[in-house]
């Protein structure tokens, strides 16, 4: 019986796929579906993607379509919130894959959701291009996979090489959400990094909490009595000022560190003063961006009101690296699975993207080639660039 | 001499840490209990209410200090604050008596005790329709004063959240002792079908119930949006269920054994992180917690014949 069931629902879902793809075939629509968290933990980091495509569909309505094979195709966003949750991601990519027809994902952003969202994109053979998520496992033996950003194996060095050459410190504390994939892939990466360099034992606190706990006192208590020197804390905008600021109250001086996580326009809003002049890696400072990533800056200040934050410039990256697959597939033949299949084969194609946020080549996995940036933020509270390393 | 004091320090600092954190739990969980007194059952909506709270207190706040900051001391208009979010706060309470619970006073229990879930959910979302998910930024009624006193840190803000969290359960504990209105709630917790029967109306009493939690747990918020100053719509689930946990512990309808459990609970927590490894915090503060639930499944100051109703 239930075989009977599961062959009925397979034969009605392909009438429905078949049946859309005719008309959207007829109406040569191209389909880009964002999965991004619009409410939730972390809605800035939405808002950010959400603008970052809108700005990006507006080059692509003024240009009459985009232009694959000679033929001009109307794109059309679908916008689904995730709610910062990894079950809704999964839900979200599910239903742009299978209802929307969506050629091509741009999302999710955080490790939390990109992970079992990219577990979807992949069966259903459908390319995905999470433009923030760091954890290897996003892209791990998924070939329809891709990422915008470095991973975690590659930031943790990277931090751990600065804080040594910067201060010469030997001794770091880690605070970290134990319950959530990015800080704590990347905690781990730190500790490892951190201890080849020292030497066993070095990390002398490793302290953990679990999401939206606010209070951070016996962690840090800890971390100040251990006589560490320097504290990373691979957290989110908004774990960052109530962990900088209780650190403070608690008679911690050392520089505090951070990842690509504090990237976001609100850190430094809801910070304050605390946290100028700390340090974070990132993927892109915006204080002294030139070229074409100044004129992204200054186009989406002018629109929206504020400097976008690392994970629109990705965002806007991941799209236009979706078109250049898309085009260089050559022709698309409106049978939908045939066409992803292509835009993958094209996506992983792709030598020396010329990014805004830098120059990319995929590797094997999926994962680009490029430069991590050292960002200090200044006594004016902005992004500043300081140092840049590369792989 | 010296590593011990400087243990002794380490132990100081986390009591003091313990007793913000038990602070909170306490002047929540008092919420809880009093509505059990008087209607016997939790109102879930109340983790919701403190959320509520604290968004109106970020709204005088912001208000006030927008129109009097450099006019007026700090000191006052941080009291013209408190007095008045709890005023506009306790009417929240009252609605959802009115709203929520008097309309299934005679239902099952179950469906009284759902209500307030549903109306915790309606009250997030529309925090979220009405101001956005954006994170807001509770502005300091005072500048932080970071004081080191042999090894301990304390900051103004802290020792104030211990100070006014305790003036304040005083002040319940004299309202509910020394005034008319306390009284009637206390005969309505001993016997909440024989008062009725002597002029006392549950209508006047129930409301006036949730409006102290209300109160109560808006101050809360206030302190809360002090010590940590990001507010999101969700802020009071957490919260809420760890405050119920207290208000559990402590012995169902009392208010002195809901505070004690608060601190208890903040030390508890605070403490566990302290000896062990913090990952393993909630797995063993609560752990504990259920030992003792097994051994005084009435909590501390439970009352026999509060037991044996159901919820």
């Amino acid at each position: 019986m239930r075989k009977i069931a599961v062959l009925t629902m397979l034969a009605f879902c392909t009438a429905m796929m078949f049946s859309s793809l005719a008309f959207s075939a007829r109406k040569t629509i191209i389909k880009i579906g964002i999965n991004a968290p619009l409410t939730g933990d972390i809605p800035k980091v939405g808002e950010g993607s959400k603008y970052a495509a809108q700005m990006w569909l507006e080059d692509i309505e003024k240009a009459g379509g985009l232009e694959v094979g000679g033929k001009k195709y109307e794109v059309e966003l679908v916008i689904e919130d995730n709610e910062s949750k990894a079950e809704s991601a999964v839900k979200a990519n599910t239903k742009m894959i299978t209802q929307d027809d969506v050629l091509a994902i741009v999302g999710p952003q955080s490790s939390k959701q990109a992970v079992p969202a990219g577990e979807v994109a992949n069966k259903y053979k459908t390319v995905m291009i999470s433009p923030w998520s760091t954890n290897p496992s996003t892209t791990l033996d998924r070939p329809y996979v891709f990422r915008g950003c470095f991973l975690d194996p590659f930031q943790g060095p990277v931090v751990a090489n600065f804080i040594t050459e910067e201060f010469g410190f030997t001794k770091a504390a880690v605070l970290y959400d134990v319950a959530s994939d990015y800080p704590k892939g990347l905690a781990e990466v730190f500790k490892q990094a951190w201890e080849d360099k020292h030497g066993p034992g070095s990390v002398v606190a490793y302290e953990s909490f679990t999401t939206k706990d606010t209070d951070f006192s016996s962690q840090l208590t800890k971390i100040v009595k251990s006589g560490a020197e320097v504290l990373f804390t691979p957290q989110y905008y908004n774990e960052v000022p109530l962990i900088v600021s209780q650190a403070k109250n608690l008679g911690w001086t050392g520089p505090i560190v951070g990842s690509d996580s504090w990237g976001s326009a609100e850190t430094v809003e809801l910070c304050g003063e605390d946290c100028y002049g700390l340090f974070f890696s990132s993927h892109y400072a915006a204080a002294g961006a030139k070229g074409a990533t100044k004129a992204f800056i200054d186009r989406y200040e002018k629109t929206y009101g504020y400097i976008p934050d690392d994970v629109a410039a990705l965002t806007w990256d991941a799209l236009r690296l979706a078109q250049q697959a898309i085009q260089d597939a050559g022709k698309l033949t409106g049978k939908i699975e045939k066409d992803r299949e292509a835009v993958r084969d094209a996506l992983a194609q792709i030598k020396d993207f010329d990014g805004i946020t830098g120059k990319m080549t995929f590797t094997e996995e999926g994962d680009p080639i490029k430069c991590a940036v050292i960002v200090r933020i200044n006594h004016q509270g902005e992004y500043e660039f300081y140092g840049s390393s590369c792989p | 001499m010296e590593p011990l004091i400087e243990s002794l320090n380490y132990i100081l600092q986390n009591i003091i840490n313990a007793l913000q954190r038990g602070s909170f739990y306490a002047v929540i969980s008092i919420g809880y209990s009093m509505v059990y007194g008087v209607l016997m059952l939790f109102n879930f909506a109340h983790g919701d209410i403190f959320m509520v709270g604290t968004y109106i207190g970020f709204g005088i706040a912001t208000v006030l200090l927008a129109t009097f900051s450099g006019l007026v001391p700090p000191p006052v208009i941080f009291l013209a604050t408190v007095v008045i979010t709890m005023f506009l706060a306790s009417w929240i309470g009252v609605f959802v008596e009115v709203a929520g619970y008097r309309p299934l006073r005679q239902a099952p229990r179950a469906s009284a005790a759902i209500t307030g879930l549903m109306i915790g959910i309606i009250f997030e979302t529309t925090i979220l329709i009405m101001l956005g998910a954006k994170r807001l930024s509770f502005p300091p009624l005072m500048d932080t004063v970071n004081y080191h006193i042999g090894g301990i840190y304390i900051t103004n803000v802290k020792a104030m959240i211990i100070i006014i969290s305790l003036l304040l359960m005083l002040a319940l504990h004299a309202f509910i002792q020394k005034t008319k209105w306390g009284m009637a709630m206390r005969a309505m917790s001993y016997d909440f079908l024989a008062v009725p029967l002597m002029g006392v109306s549950i209508n006047i009493i129930a409301p006036l119930t949730f409006a102290v939690g209300a109160g109560l747990a808006s101050v809360a918020g206030i302190l809360y949006g002090q010590a940590y100053p990001i507010l999101d719509p969700y802020m009071g689930v957490l919260l809420g269920w760890k405050a119920f946990v207290a208000a559990i512990l402590g012995g169902r309808g009392s208010i002195k054994g809901a505070a004690l459990a608060g601190y208890l609970l903040g030390f508890i927590e605070i403490f566990v992180a302290t000896v062990f490894p913090s990952t393993l915090r909630d797995f063993i503060a609560y752990s504990i917690i259920l030992v003792i639930l097994t051994f005084r499944p009435r909590g501390f100051f439970g009352m026999e014949h509060s037991t044996k109703l159901r919820l």
